[in-house]
């Protein structure tokens, strides 16, 4: 068990440190949150600032363009750019994170070739179509249908939940090919662009006032077959690749920040008299420990996925089903610390504690992470 | 950066755990319920294995291993339930002669707590008592003639014969207690008391994360194996949800105990202890559920791991103590 880091790691933060220190001050301002084309064009030119000074697709292999970077790299590039006060990796992520490791992992040669540089290079966004209305939690359940005609797939149905919809070029879409074959079996994975004929967006509104999501319509849209990855009826082996990118790495800038808004938390707590609740203070001593702790175990699952070279154990689930409630916890919190205050909708502690609602159920809902955790870790059977 | 167990490291938890499988099993357990004397042949077998030397240099005898190693073999004590001031005798090992060899039994007691409770009394020939923790002084224990209030640390020894005490009937059947009322003081040992109370902490929270491992595999084993309505119980969701949580609690315990053996800071420590105590607490009331009525009887082995996860969250720093510290620690 060692938390030191090596002379080579402690080298690629601080090279990394410098490189914040000299290029976050030329960022442009940041857009207002209701500026779709004007967040694209931020997170698009933060993008590219990474790529050009070589760390774009960190954890990619350097045959996809990445850089090779090992787990902890690519641990300390989320921690040190969190702590910088850098963008978010906001309207990248879906190419980065979920649709573009999938191509990495099962595309074709040209395939790879054509949708990875201009993903690494933010030239081109890419959004998520997987859920519907009718398949939540239930993912196998999707209906949207696509049928083969020609060289083309004609796709038809409606996805929801769909983040950065308005912006996007491409759209990683699971689609219905074989209606008659058991649920899991008759799933295809494509490529849809989202300027084709027949796509509509809607946005979505959400109890915080944001419109982070949309619902997308799909009307007999032609989707090339060489726009599929891996084989017909094969998607849903080919998403699972991507779904456990998500729960390795996604909430280390999180987890950074988490801690540093605590310790502002106990500040305020401090300079409006509200320290002096026993029941307050110990609540935020015992977050602490909590945040503590999942840093912690997030340096546990990235030295498990270093030795397993590669991708995340089940362990992500543990951390998710954890942080997502010491986060409503935290906000909670920051409620009790703000008093009437907590009903200013400006506030940030405020807009953060509405979207910290959705932790416990986007990306699995917290009861269907139990069920994951219970069936595949701990070998209970399967049942209701 | 390399946070996990390495290859020496695993094999020394499975050596552990083998040696007290075969020399603790169920049958020793339930026997020691019974009659929890100590077991001296066990203690000096645990002695030879180096499980008190763990820590000392091999120049003195000892196994020369550090914090990780201790935390490691005391996860695996407390999985088996092993009684004994264990944590005590790892602590004063290079301290009182004959102790690393398990020759001899010490005890260790923070003199400022009330009342002062004494694990197994009759089996310690060494009572070490710890002076000086912060809040402490209307302890209940006196301080020695003439000592000021907010005095320093200091650890006195005195041989338990000179100890006056009072009984208490300990909640935990594997753990007798007595309640120490006076303790005869010479000269003060010459000892690192605030370390020794952070690695009491630490080795009580291993314990702690051994007995909610251990509780998470009991509740899992029954509920696969236990039918009704025509099915494992294990496959309805109430029992799943219990469980998940459970290996969630235990894995968040694991990973603030080992870190916290890693950095030996003690707000790390504080932490550590606080959420293992959660775990071993909670995990032993969800595995006493999942149980049913058979988790409510003395037969079960589940009171056991709860009475035991009670008295250790109440040694070495408590929640609200833990809670209390490390708030002030984030406006310092």
């Amino acid at each position: 068990m060692d938390l030191t880091y090596t002379e080579e790691e402690e080298d690629f933060r601080a090279r990394l440190r410098r490189w914040l220190d000299e290029v976050l001050p030329k960022l442009p301002a940041k857009p207002a949150a209701t500026d779709w084309p004007g967040r694209r064009a931020y997170d698009a030119a933060w993008q590219r600032m990474l790529y050009d000074a070589g760390y774009a697709g960190l954890h990619w292999p350097r045959d996809a363009g990445g850089q090779g970077a090992t787990p902890t790299q690519h641990l300390i590039f989320l921690e040190e750019t969190e702590r910088a006060g850098a963008p978010y990796v906001g309207a990248s992520f879906v190419g980065l994170l979920h649709a573009g490791p999938t191509i990495v992992a099962e595309g074709t040669p040209g395939q790879r070739a054509r949708w990875l540089p201009p993903i690494l290079r933010g030239d081109e966004i890419w959004c998520q179509g997987f859920s519907e209305p009718d398949a939540g939690s239930d993912l196998a359940a999707l209906r949207t249908r696509a049928v083969r005609d020609g060289d083309a797939y004609v796709v038809s149905g409606s996805k929801i939940w769909t983040s950065h919809a308005e912006v996007a070029d491409w759209c990683e879409l699971l689609v219905r090919t074989d209606p008659g074959a058991p649920r899991h079996r008759g799933i295809t994975w494509l490529a849809m662009p989202m300027d084709a004929p027949g796509v509509t967006v809607r946005p979505l509104r959400t109890l915080a006032g944001s419109t982070e999501f949309a619902e997308v319509f799909l009307d007999e849209v032609r989707v090339p077959v060489g726009n599929r990855v891996g084989a017909e009826n094969d998607g849903w082996r080919v998403t699972m690749v991507t779904l456990s990118f998500e729960r390795g790495t996604a909430f280390v800038g999180e987890v950074v920040a988490c801690r540093r808004v605590l310790g502002e938390l106990a500040r305020t707590a401090r300079a409006n008299g509200r320290w002096d609740d026993a029941e307050l203070r110990r609540r935020l001593g015992r977050l602490s420990a909590e945040f503590t702790a999942l840093w912690r175990l997030t340096q546990w699952n990235v030295s498990e996925a270093q030795r397993s070279g590669g991708l995340p154990g089940i362990g992500g689930s543990v951390f998710k089903l954890r942080y997502s409630h010491a986060r409503q916890e935290l906000y909670d919190t920051a409620a009790e610390v703000l008093g009437a205050g907590a009903l200013d909708a400006d506030h940030t502690w405020v807009a953060d504690r509405l979207a910290a609602l959705s932790y416990t159920i986007a990306a699995g809902t917290s009861q269907i992470q139990q069920n994951i955790v219970a069936e595949r870790i701990l070998g209970l059977p399967k049942g209701r | 950066m390399d946070f996990q167990l390495t290859d020496d490291q695993k094999a020394l938890r499975d050596g552990t755990r083998e040696l007290l499988a075969g020399r603790f099993g169920r049958e020793r357990l339930r026997a020691a319920v019974d009659d929890p004397t100590l077991d001296r042949a066990l203690w000096r077998e645990l002695g030879a294995a180096g499980f008190f030397a763990l820590r000392l240099p091999e120049a003195d005898g000892g196994v020369g291993l550090g914090l990780p190693e201790a935390v490691l073999v005391f996860e695996e004590a407390g999985r088996a339930l092993l009684p004994g001031p264990l944590v005590a005798c790892q602590l004063l090992a290079g301290v009182v002669d004959g102790v690393a060899a398990g020759e001899k039994i010490v005890g260790l007691c923070e003199a400022g707590a009330d009342p002062v409770l004494w694990e197994h009394p009759a089996d310690c020939q060494e009572l070490i008592l710890l002076e000086g923790a912060e809040g402490a002084e209307g302890g209940a224990v006196r301080p020695p003639e003439g000592a000021e209030k907010g005095r320093a640390d200091q650890a006195y020894g005195s041989t338990a014969a000179l100890i006056s005490c009072a009984p208490f009937a300990s909640v935990d059947p594997l753990t007798p207690l007595a309640r120490v009322l006076d303790a005869p003081r010479t000269a003060p040992l010459s000892l690192d008391v605030p370390r020794l109370r952070r690695e009491a902490a630490l080795l009580t929270a291993a314990q702690q994360l051994g007995g909610a491992a251990r509780t998470l595999e009991m509740a899992v084993a029954y509920a696969r194996e236990r039918e009704q309505f025509g099915a494992p119980i294990g496959s309805f969701q109430a029992i799943k949800h219990l469980c998940a949580q459970m290996l969630v609690r235990t894995e968040i315990a694991r990973s603030a105990v080992y870190a916290a053996a890693v950095t030996d800071c003690v707000h790390e420590v504080t932490g550590a202890k606080m959420l293992a105590d959660h775990a071993a607490v909670r995990n032993a009331r969800d595995c006493l559920q999942v149980h049913g009525g058979m988790g409510f009887t003395w037969e079960a082995d589940v009171h056991l791991h709860l009475k035991r996860a009670w008295l250790r969250a109440e040694r070495w720093g408590t929640a609200r103590e833990a809670a209390e510290l490390l708030a002030a620690g984030l406006v310092a």
